[in-house]
């Protein structure tokens, strides 16, 4: 691992030391019924995905302010230093998930991240009518989110997933554009 | 010993789950589950006997045994075989209880609805190779 990256990981270790704990099993056991009740509600696997994306998207808005001032990082360079943030910072903060990152493509506009487990899927077996329900759809909203607010469009899917059978869990994101700072005014 | 038939029994006498090993070749068809089914009462008579969730041999058909594990919740989970041993069915029916509370814990099961999932399914029967042989 580079030293960038070992550094991230030790941000990423301290900020988690300093933030609250909540019992995963509480957590595990209200997003299922969160989830469940929006498959009663919707009744369609790939749309409860959409809502669940939806739900990640103004979450992660918001959490990439608590990141950046509760984490020790610096700017990021470039999207690689990204990926490496929202891997070692990111996920091991909020989560306690240890995850890495893998396949960044030549030009630096896409990268895979592994993540090592997800509590969301303790317990969880899904029903054979839901086969297609991306269970943890959230994540890639909030990535999407946070991401947006630092001025980076990205789009965020499951390459992989435990719950559909696969042997890990994978979340691929693409770097679609950056974005302009927005001013509220126009010069006269 | 051979261990016939395994039932989990929700709390309105509703079944969730069978699993049927052997059935004997001169006996009407489905006379286990008759059987298995007709110790329902003694065992809500020996639930209010005792504090223990494992409630032993409850009942008894001719040669057969009958031995019942009641949760908290008055789910039961009963068991039909020919000899007692009791070490290996309290092991076996202590573990298949603690399948169920996993399963209770997936947010996609309805609470007291039949349990369709083929793990579980899987599950119970390596327990049951594993505690009582084939």
């Amino acid at each position: 691992m580079s030293q960038q990256a070992k550094n991230l990981q030790r941000a990423g270790d301290i900020a988690f030391s300093k933030m609250e704990k909540v019992n995963s099993e509480l957590l595990s056991l209200t997003y299922g019924a969160m989830v469940s009740q929006l498959v009663k509600e919707f009744e369609d696997a790939a749309e409860v995905s959409r809502q669940l994306e939806k739900m990640g998207y103004s979450i992660g808005q918001r959490l990439i302010d608590e990141l950046l001032a509760k984490a020790n990082v610096s700017a990021c360079e470039d999207f690689k230093d990204t990926a490496q943030t929202i891997a070692k910072v990111g996920f091991k903060m909020f989560m306690g998930i240890n995850a890495s990152v893998a396949n960044v493509n030549e030009e630096g506009t896409e990268f895979s991240l592994l993540l090592e487990d997800n509590p969301l899927n303790d317990f969880v077996e899904l029903p054979e009518h839901l086969a297609d329900l991306r269970y943890s759809c959230i994540y890639c909203g909030v990535i999407r989110g946070a991401l947006e607010m630092v001025n980076m469009r990205v789009e965020c899917s499951f390459a992989k997933d435990v719950l559909a059978g696969d042997d890990s869990t994978e979340i691929k994101v693409i770097l679609v554009d950056k974005l302009e700072d927005e001013f509220p005014f126009k010069d006269a | 010993m051979s261990v016939l038939t395994f039932i989990i029994v929700g709390k309105r006498d509703n079944p969730l789950y069978e699993l049927v090993w052997q059935m004997r070749k001169d006996e009407p068809a489905h006379l286990n589950q008759f059987v298995i089914h007709a110790a329902l009462d003694i065992v809500e008579d020996h639930v209010w006997s005792t504090q223990n969730m494992f409630l032993k041999t409850v009942d008894k058909y001719n040669d057969l045994y009958i031995s019942a594990f009641s949760t908290a919740s008055n789910v039961k989970l009963m068991l039909l075989h020919d000899s007692r041993s009791e070490d290996s069915i309290k092991g076996f029916l202590s573990d298949v209880y603690e399948l169920y509370i996993k399963t209770l814990c997936n947010p996609f099961y309805d609470v007291g609805t039949v349990i369709h999932s083929t793990s579980f399914d899987a599950r119970v029967k390596s327990l049951a190779k594993k505690y009582f042989g084939g």
